[in-house]
């Protein structure tokens, strides 16, 4: 039974007396641990723990076997398309209407060569609808192709219980269940499903202010304000935060989301290579020293834009180091932490918990309830101050709608279920079964000779297939 | 036991190369084109194979034996 108020303190330094339950995993006192990092840093080093990531390349003959994979198809790609020319073979593909051959090209014949005639001949294995709710398995439309997968119909059937890989239900909270979903029925009923207005007009409801509140509970910030969509956060209020005259460095891999928000802003964007603290600092090096292009003048802010994991690489974000990083160079973070929210650290906290340092080092903590939590739209945390101004001059608390409230009552059940609030330790026991399952699955695939990408920690785990026959 | 085990085998390295030459992926009439292509060049191939190298081990064979024979004819000379 977990004891409650050993939770719901939300402070991450929090050392009651379980610094002799650190070592074993079976925390039966106290309920919950609170990070990782009190066993002393040994050697000087800035992580706890080691920071084992992957990126091996491919032997020589799989490169070779790929290019002649390639080079075959690109072949058959030259004779269809010949043939297609020469009117031997339906033209399937958009084409301009006769009377306009002589205007300005509509469509660009060359450039989709490989979209042509590579990517749809395995085009069927994508963009399938599914039937149900994407637990571990999920019903999927069938659905066939009479024309080698240029059009699709759906026979009307289902294939039942296929095996999920690709779900973001890190924790599975998106379920069915009815006793899980109690609370949210009672609310959808309470207050209906539509909000009709926008935060600052009479979109603002308690529960948003009740999960505002627990939100910022569960980082252990100061306070946090919730939009209705996951990447208008980011692409809204980045803007809101930077302005013409600012720096805006730009991991090289980030989210579309970051780039679009970075790209509106009218900022200068200078972008560093991957999780590489080297170039990180050479580049604000020069920030500092050379100051705007121009002008010369000193930039009005410097701020850095990461994720806690990269959705295509499975690789974690340096925190330590940058953190290091900014306070010498007087930068600002931006940390986005879509993946790592409630998927990795020792109690579902994140990134930052996961390095076992204050959520006071990052300037704006942001994440999104889609991944783990099962719902829909992100959040943004951090000083009182910053969460106020962002109140009144992001687009999308002015503009845009806000979280529907049965929605907000899934997030605020499924966080009370991780900070343990409801009475039971599910929350932590799904924590721990993902950073268990996490590492199985990498080992096992790995012994079975797959090259994968990516901490080992990390939920997101990148297979990499090389030939394009395969893919399909 | 032993020729199902082979044949489930050498079904799996066909597949492996019809994924890797993406012949997988091809429409049947493409299938026929390339496979007819594959075997004509493999056929060429053990035909010249067939033709020539006989002919061509026995040259070297003999080029390498001429060295080893004229050495030995050379060294009887001097004896005699």
């Amino acid at each position: 039974m977990a004891n409650p108020s050993a939770v719901c303190n939300g402070h991450l330094h929090h050392q009651k007396q379980n610094n002799n339950f650190l070592k074993s995993g079976i925390y039966k006192k106290n309920g919950i641990t609170k990070g990782v990092k009190k066993n002393g840093v040994s050697n000087g080093t800035l992580y706890k723990k080691t920071f084992i990531e992957h990126f091996e390349q491919a032997p020589m003959y799989v490169a070779v076997l790929t290019f002649l994979g390639f080079g075959v198809g690109t072949i058959f790609g030259y004779l269809r398309d010949f043939m297609r020319a020469w009117g031997l073979e339906k033209r399937n593909i958009a084409a301009e209407r006769e009377e306009q051959k002589d205007f300005v090209p509509l469509y660009q014949d060359f450039e989709n060569f490989y979209t042509r005639n590579l990517y749809m001949r395995i085009r069927d294995n994508w963009n399938r609808p599914i039937c149900s709710v994407p637990g571990p398995q999920f019903d999927l439309m069938e659905r066939v192709t009479d024309d080698y997968n240029w059009t699709f119909r759906f026979t009307g059937r289902t294939i039942k219980n296929v095996i999920n890989m690709g779900s973001y239900n890190y924790l599975g909270f998106a379920e069915t269940d009815v006793n899980a979903l109690k609370t949210v029925t009672i609310e959808l009923q309470k207050y209906g499903t539509g909000i009709c207005s926008t935060r600052q007009e009479m979109g603002t409801l308690d529960k948003h202010v009740e999960l505002e509140n627990l939100v910022a509970k569960f980082l252990g910030v100061e306070d946090a304000m919730v939009f209705g969509m996951g990447f208008a956060t980011n692409s809204m209020n980045i803007p809101a935060l930077v302005g013409k005259g600012c720096l805006i460095l730009s991991d090289e891999l980030n989210h579309t989301s970051l780039v679009l928000g970075a790209r509106l802003s009218g900022a200068t964007i200078r972008i560093f290579k991957h999780n590489n603290m080297q170039s990180l600092e050479k580049l604000l090096k020069d920030a500092i020293i050379y100051g705007q292009p121009r002008s010369h003048r000193a930039w009005r802010k410097i701020i850095i834009l990461v994720e806690g994991i990269y959705s295509m690489e499975g690789s974690i974000v340096r925190l330590p180091e940058l953190v290091s990083l900014k306070k010498k160079y007087k930068a600002y973070l931006y940390l986005d932490e879509a993946h790592s929210i409630g998927a990795v650290g020792a109690t579902g906290r994140g990134v930052v918990e996961y390095f076992g340092m204050s959520p006071d080092d990052v300037d704006v903590l942001m994440g999104t309830f889609t991944k783990s939590f099962g719902a829909a739209g992100g959040y943004i945390a951090g000083k009182k101050d910053l969460v106020d101004f962002l109140r009144t001059h992001s687009h999308s608390a002015v503009y845009a709608t806000s979280m529907c409230p049965p929605v907000a009552e899934q997030i605020i059940r499924a966080m009370k279920c991780l900070m343990g609030l409801d009475g039971t330790t599910q929350g932590l026991q799904r924590v721990r079964q993902l950073g268990k399952n996490t590492r199985y699955f990498r080992r096992r695939l790995h012994e079975m000779g797959f090259i994968i990408y990516g901490n080992d920690d990390s939920p997101v785990v990148p297979l990499l297939l090389y030939m394009p026959g395969k893919i399909g | 036991m032993d020729i199902k085990n082979m044949k489930n085998y050498v079904y799996w390295l066909f597949c492996q190369f019809e994924l890797i030459t993406c012949s997988y992926l091809m429409e049947p009439w493409e299938k026929v084109l390339f496979y007819t292509f594959n075997v004509a060049m493999l056929l060429t191939v053990l035909y010249t194979a067939y033709l020539f190298v006989c002919s061509h081990i026995s040259t070297a064979l003999q080029f390498f034996s001429h060295f080893l024979g004229n050495q030995h004819e050379n060294t009887v000379s001097v004896v005699k």
